[in-house]
């Protein structure tokens, strides 16, 4: 399949205004919102800081908000390109295959009955229950006669994300405390997260991120079929595991920070793809400037739909990506 | 001597599989067994001959409001439920001709819960009390339930519903409404969000006569109806190709299934909240022991989810007393190691 952009001057091209919009909507970000500021106040924050208000805003909340949606944005949509390849599902994601709320009870496991506060353990939580997520559902979908089809795997995902939100709401009904503290967190939101709660998964996420770009040429040949990867030389086993552990660390790392944020994942592979073709070569970087680019234009918006309170971002994320996911299904690749 | 039992009377014959009238037997006695169980233990351990003489009527005070105020409507109302869910599942299992399929997966359970989550936030005032009855609580639940149905079902159709189409429109629409309904909770009070929260795990905790009065009908209801449909469901097991060639109108069939699969949900969660994983395992379970004709897996499967409720309803109750835990919960911590159990067994 090729993509609308056909030559490689265009996609470079393309490739660098995508980083400049990237940043243009950071800066969009950083300054608006229910505060009202100015580009002159932002930008005075960081040379003139004067301990106003507004440059405290922009300094504590606004800025580390950007960063945060730019680094869980690029994550997610980069774990969707891996996992829709390496299932050859065009709505596999994160979070329809249960490994975000995986990773989310494991995190309210942890704050409602060991009282865990640490950073650092809760990025080792959010891996071990992406992790699980990720095993029982391949098992899962790969149990039975005709081995792994999309469609078992999807239900698969469904079932253990059901058990997984299930098992969650149980600990909640039984520790009110923690209700109150993790209900934000639980919709997917980037909202009032310090940069502190990056810089404990950002190592993982930038190695997930490097691993990513450094594969697409074995993504490729896996796109052909695992049986010709195979009979191409490829060490198809190693290659899924090694992929499955980048995906792992991409999704637990974005739900630690930033809670289970839905769609981004489905969405954005289909964008890059309709942008340049079935080359993961381009794929890859155009999949994660979308992806941040999406996730902070719903975070904006997030601000201003239900003035003055705001709307969690993966609420967003989940209103505008709905329409497209029916779109993909209902184009109808499943047979 | 045949594996089949024929009843015949002047109109109509019929063949019962022998082997799945003794189990159908047998997990009816061990349903009324429970419930007997269930009716005594509890916060107040209640003898079994007291409990006797409460339900003929000569029992004495304290005990008599316990039995018949408390612990007899809910469970009734977990047997109903627990039944109907697992019906509900059994359906779909074979409308869409997967094992994994169930009312929780294919996004009605979480419409209901939507639209009650809504309700509560909506009609709650700022001193937590709600600004209209109760009583319409499962109203809202049962349209949610409904118009998440529709809406699937739509959405899902182009020249035909496929059941691929089905149930992928299905779990993509569940993920969308349960960020909906998270979203509903925040705007809510707090209060709201506790009860929201039970509501959604799935309780049968506080059910009165008023509700076994008004989920009776429905049940009483559809399940005649299901049991007419067995044999469309044999029919749509066999897949469209089949199907049509046999003379079935394939559409037509799956739409009638699953109007009565998401009645049977709707009704059911509206009065005891999701309770989920009962239409995935009900419908598992009996299958294995009975095998997959509708006829004899549909009411093992309706007693296999009454059962499930109830345990999972009594261990609530009992086992971290004082606090209870929402059956919900326990359908799920025993949903998912069974779902563990089955992987390695198909595996190995």
């Amino acid at each position: 399949m090729n993509g609308i952009i056909q030559t490689n001057k265009y996609k470079t091209v393309f490739l660098f205004s995508g980083s400049i919009l990237l940043a243009v909507f950071m800066a969009l970000s950083v300054v608006l919102g229910y505060t009202d500021t100015s580009w002159k106040t932002a930008l005075e924050a960081f040379t003139h800081f004067n301990g106003s208000n507004e440059h405290l805003i922009i300094q504590n909340a606004r800025l580390p908000r950007a960063l945060i949606g730019a680094v869980v944005g690029v994550s997610l949509a980069l774990a969707g390109v891996l996992l829709q390849a390496i299932t050859r599902n065009p709505i596999a994601s994160t979070d329809i295959f249960g490994l975000n709320a995986g990773a989310g009870f494991f995190i309210v496991l942890a704050v409602s009955f060991f009282n865990i506060t640490s950073l650092q353990q809760f990025t080792w939580l959010a891996f071990t229950g992406a992790a699980v997520s990720a095993i029982a559902v391949y098992l899962l979908g790969s149990a039975g006669r005709n081995g792994l089809t999309p469609i078992k795997m999807t239900l698969a995902g469904a079932v253990i994300a059901a058990m997984f939100a299930s098992l969650t709401q149980g600990m909640l009904v039984a520790n009110e405390k923690a209700l109150e503290e993790v209900l934000f967190w639980l919709a997917g939101s980037i909202q009032g997260r310090k940069l502190e709660w990056l810089y404990p998964v950002l190592p993982y996420l930038l190695i997930a991120w490097a691993g990513s770009m450094l594969i697409f040429r074995q993504l490729n040949i896996f796109l052909l079929g695992e049986d010709v990867a195979k009979s191409l030389g490829q060490r198809t086993i190693v290659f899924k595991i090694l992929a499955g552990v980048l995906i792992v660390f991409l999704a637990g790392g974005s739900v630690a920070v930033a809670g289970p944020i839905g769609f981004i994942g489905i969405v954005v592979p289909h964008i890059a793809r309709y942008l340049v073709g079935n080359d993961h070569r381009w794929v890859i970087p155009y999949s994660a400037l979308l992806g941040g680019i999406l996730l902070i234009a719903a975070d904006i918006s997030a601000r201003y739909i239900i003035l003055p309170e705001e709307v969690p971002v993966g609420v967003m994320t989940a209103l505008i990506g709905t329409p497209f996911f029916i779109h993909i299904v209902r184009k109808g690749q499943f047979k | 001597m045949s594996k089949y039992v024929t009843v015949r009377s002047k109109s109509h014959s019929m063949l019962l599989d022998k082997k799945a009238l003794i189990i159908s037997i047998v997990l009816f006695l061990f349903m009324a067994g429970i419930m007997s169980v269930s009716i005594g233990i509890g916060e107040l351990y209640i003898s079994p001959l007291e409990v006797l003489k409460s339900l003929t009527g000569t029992g004495s005070g304290m005990n008599d409001v316990v039995i018949q105020q408390f612990r007899l409507p809910r469970i009734l109302i977990a047997v109903m439920a627990g039944a109907s869910l697992s019906l509900a599942g059994a359906i779909l299992q074979g409308v869409i001709r997967n094992p994994l399929a169930s009312p929780d997966m294919l996004g009605i359970s979480t419409g209901a819960g939507f639209a009650a989550v809504t309700f509560i936030t909506m009609f709650s005032n700022q001193s937590n009390n709600l600004k209209v009855s109760i009583g319409y609580l499962p109203v809202a639940a049962v349209l949610g339930a409904f118009g998440m149905a529709a809406l699937i079902y739509i959405l899902a159709w182009k020249r035909g519903i496929a059941p691929v189409r089905l149930i992928l429109i299905g779990v993509g629409l569940m993920t969308a409404t349960q960020a909906l309904t998270t979203l509903m909770i925040i705007l809510g009070p707090i209060y709201a969000a506790s009860q929201a929260t039970i509501w959604l795990t799935g309780t049968v905790y506080a059910a009165n006569w008023q509700d076994v009065n008004s989920l009776l009908p429905w049940f009483l209801i559809l399940v005649p109806v299901l049991l007419f449909f067995s044999r469309t469901l044999n029919i749509q097991e066999l897949g469209d190709e089949v199907a049509t060639s046999l003379g079935h109108s394939v559409h037509k069939g799956r739409f009638v299934l699953l109007l009565i699969s998401t009645a049977l949900a709707g009704s059911a969660v509206a009065f005891t909240g999701a309770i989920g994983f009962v239409g995935l395992i009900g419908p598992h379970i009996a299958r294995r022991l009975v095998g997959s004709s509708f006829g004899a897996m549909l009411p093992v499967s309706g007693f296999l989810g009454a059962i499930l409720v109830l345990l999972a309803d009594l261990a609530g109750r009992t086992l971290f007393s004082p606090l209870e835990v929402p059956a919900g919960v326990f359908t799920a911590a025993i949903g998912a190691p069974y779902f563990i159990y089955l992987l390695f067994k198909n595996h190995g």
